[in-house]
C-alpha cells in the first residue's frame, strides 16, 4: 500500500491526468458552497453552529472517501485509483483544520481557559481533538520524499488513519443529543470500509 | 426620576406585521441598489434567506403590554420561526418549519384533570377569549447553549389552573403534548418516548412569570413554535416549555419529564438556567444569542436566565447542583 502506483501509461495516465484536476475541483466544491452561504447570509439562525457542522461533516466524509480507495482498487483491479488517495486525504485534513479553527476562533472566541476545560472534561471534544492531532503527522509525511525516507515505517505510521476515523465517528456520535441516525450511518460506512481490509479466510476450494 | 418603567410597546404595534414581514425584501432591494459588493459585508441579518413559512397568521386582538417584558431587542421573527427544537417534526432545527404544516391547531381541546375539584376541558377559542392576552417579551435559553428573545403573547398559567380548583393534593402539574403520528410525523420514530411530557412544581406553575403562550409577534402561534398552546417558563431551559399541550394534570408526586427520562444525568426535573452547573457534555456559562452573527462572541449566561430576583426564592435552601 505504501508503494507508489505504477508509472502511468496509456489509459491509466489519461485517467490520472484528467481525473486529478477534476477530483481537486470536486473537493473544493464544499468550500465554495460554504463561501457562498456565508456571503449570501444563508447559514440559518445559528451561523457559527452551521459552519462548525458543515466543515466537520466534510472532514469526516472525505476521510471515509480516502479510506474507500484501497477497497475500491481491490474490487475493480484499477491500480491507478491509489494515485488519488493522497489528494483526498489532504483535503480531509484541510476540512478538519477548518473545523478546528472554527471551533477555536468563532465558537470559543479563543477563550483558552474554556477550551482547556473542554479538552479535559468533554469526551467528544477529547476524541475529536485526538483525531485532529493524529492527522497532523500523516499530512506532514504525505509527500513523496517522506514516503521514501520512512520506508516500511511510513505504512505503519499511516495505519493510524483507521484509529483516526474511529475517533472521528465517535466524536460525532457522542455530541448528538437523541437522534443517532446520522452518526450511525457514518459508523456503518466506516465498519464496511474496515471490514473490507480484514483478510477473511477464503471459503470453499483449497486454493489460497 | 421615574421609578416605574413606562409600559413596553409591543413590537407588533410599532410596525404592521405585513410591512414588518417584508422588511427583508425591502432591505434586500435597497442593498441591491447599493451594489453587489454589499453581499460580502457578511450582513447575515440583512441578507437572510426568505422566511420559512412566515406567511401572516391570524392576529390576536387586544394584546396588552406587560411590565414583565424585557426591553432587550426581540430575535427576528424569521429566526424564531426557522430554528426550532420540536422533535415531533424532525430532529434538525430546520425540520419543524418545513414539516409542521401537518399539525391542525383548530379545533383544539385541553383536558385538565387530576387533583382538582372541577376537572374538565377547555377549547382554544375559550382560552383566547377567556383570558386577557398580554405581550411577554422573554429571554429563552436553550439547554444547548443558545438563546433568543421572544415576544410571546399569552397569559399566566396560574389564571387557568385556578379555574379548575386544585386541591391540597395538587403539589405538581403535569403536561402532555398531542400524540398523533399523522399530525406529528416525527412521532413515527422512537427518538423520544412519546408523547412529550413535562412537569412543574405547583408554586412554579402558579408563578406570575409562568405563562401559557397562544402567540408570538402579535399573531397566533405558528405550528412549529407549539401551536395552539404552549408553556413558557423563562427561567428554565427551553425543553421545559412544552409545546402543543393537550393535557394538564394536577398530581401529588413529581411527574415524569421526557428528557429526564431519556438522559437522567444530563437533563433534570428542575432544569433551571444555571451558569455554574454544566451539562455533562458542554459548559452552560455562556450562550450564543441567535441573530448575533458569525463573528460575535458568546454572551454570559445569568442565573435563572436573568430572572433571579423574581424566582430565586422558590429554591431557597435547595442544592441546585443536586436538583439541576
Amino acid at each position: 500500500m505504501a508503494r507508489p502506483g505504477p508509472r502511468p501509461g496509456g489509459q491509466e495516465s489519461a485517467a490520472v491526468r484528467y481525473g486529478k484536476p477534476l477530483v481537486f475541483l470536486l473537493c473544493l466544491l464544499p468550500l465554495a458552497l460554504l463561501g457562498w452561504r456565508i456571503a449570501a447570509g444563508r447559514l440559518g439562525a445559528n451561523p457559527v453552529e452551521a459552519v462548525l457542522h458543515f466543515t466537520g461533516a466534510w472532514g469526516l466524509r472525505l476521510l471515509l472517501v480516502t479510506l474507500a480507495v484501497t477497497p475500491l482498487r481491490r474490487l475493480t483491479g484499477r491500480g491507478w485509483l491509489l494515485r488519488f488517495r493522497r489528494m483526498l486525504g489532504l483535503f480531509a485534513f484541510f476540512y478538519v483544520v477548518l473545523h478546528v479553527a472554527v471551533y477555536l476562533v468563532l465558537d470559543r472566541g479563543l477563550a483558552w481557559e474554556e477550551i482547556v476545560t473542554d479538552l479535559a472534561k468533554r469526551p467528544y471534544i477529547m476524541v475529536g481533538f485526538a483525531a485532529f492531532v493524529l492527522l497532523v503527522p500523516l499530512a506532514v509525511t504525505s509527500t513523496r520524499g517522506w514516503v521514501r525516507r520512512l520506508g516500511r515505517r511510513w505504512q505503519l505510521l499511516h495505519r493510524s488513519v483507521y484509529l483516526i476515523a474511529v475517533l472521528g465517528v465517535l466524536h460525532f456520535l457522542w455530541l448528538v443529543k437523541a437522534d443517532l441516525r446520522e452518526p450511525l450511518i457514518y459508523a456503518a460506512v466506516l465498519a464496511v470500509l474496515l471490514a473490507a481490509r480484514v483478510p477473511w479466510p477464503r471459503l470453499g476450494g483449497g486454493q489460497n | 426620576m421615574p421609578i416605574l418603567k413606562p409600559p413596553a410597546i409591543p413590537p407588533s404595534e410599532i410596525t404592521p406585521p405585513a410591512v414588518w414581514a417584508r422588511r427583508r425584501e425591502l432591505l434586500k432591494a435597497a442593498l441591491a441598489l447599493a451594489g453587489t459588493g454589499a453581499g460580502l459585508t457578511l450582513g447575515r441579518p440583512l441578507l437572510a434567506a426568505s422566511p420559512p413559512g412566515a406567511g401572516a397568521l391570524e392576529p390576536i386582538p387586544n394584546v396588552r403590554p406587560s411590565p414583565q417584558s424585557t426591553d432587550e431587542p426581540p430575535t427576528s421573527r424569521d429566526d424564531i420561526l426557522g430554528y426550532n427544537n420540536f422533535y415531533e417534526f424532525g430532529t434538525d432545527k430546520e425540520d419543524p418549519a418545513a414539516t409542521a404544516h401537518t399539525l391542525r391547531p383548530r379545533p383544539w381541546t385541553v383536558v385538565v384533570d387530576g387533583a382538582c375539584e372541577a376537572p374538565g376541558q377547555v377549547g382554544i377559542e375559550d382560552v383566547l377569549t377567556g383570558f386577557t392576552q398580554e405581550e411577554r417579551i422573554y429571554r429563552l435559553r436553550c439547554v444547548e447553549a443558545w438563546a433568543m428573545v421572544v415576544p410571546w403573547v399569552g397569559f399566566p398559567l396560574g389564571d387557568l389552573l385556578k379555574r379548575f380548583k386544585p386541591t391540597s393534593q395538587a403539589r405538581y402539574v403535569a403536561f402532555e403534548t398531542l400524540l398523533d403520528p399523522k399530525q406529528m410525523p416525527g412521532q413515527r420514530r422512537a427518538v423520544l418516548e412519546w408523547p412529550y411530557r413535562e412537569g412543574l412544581r405547583i408554586d412554579e406553575a402558579m408563578h406570575p412569570l409562568t405563562i401559557l403562550a397562544t402567540g408570538l409577534y402579535g399573531q397566533v402561534l405558528p405550528n412549529q413554535n407549539g401551536a395552539p398552546l404552549r408553556l413558557v417558563v423563562p427561567w428554565k431551559y427551553g425543553f421545559k416549555s412544552i409545546k402543543s399541550i393537550v393535557r394538564i394534570s394536577f398530581t401529588a408526586t413529581q411527574p415524569v419529564n421526557t428528557w429526564n427520562q431519556m438522559q437522567p444525568d444530563e437533563y433534570g426535573f428542575y432544569a433551571n438556567v444555571n451558569p455554574d452547573v454544566d451539562h455533562p457534555r458542554w459548559s452552560q456559562a455562556r450562550h450564543r444569542m441567535i441573530g448575533d452573527g458569525l463573528f460575535a462572541p458568546k454572551r454570559k449566561t445569568l442565573m435563572f436566565n436573568g430572572y433571579a430576583d423574581q424566582v430565586a426564592s422558590l429554591y431557597a435552601g435547595m442544592d441546585l447542583r443536586q436538583s439541576f
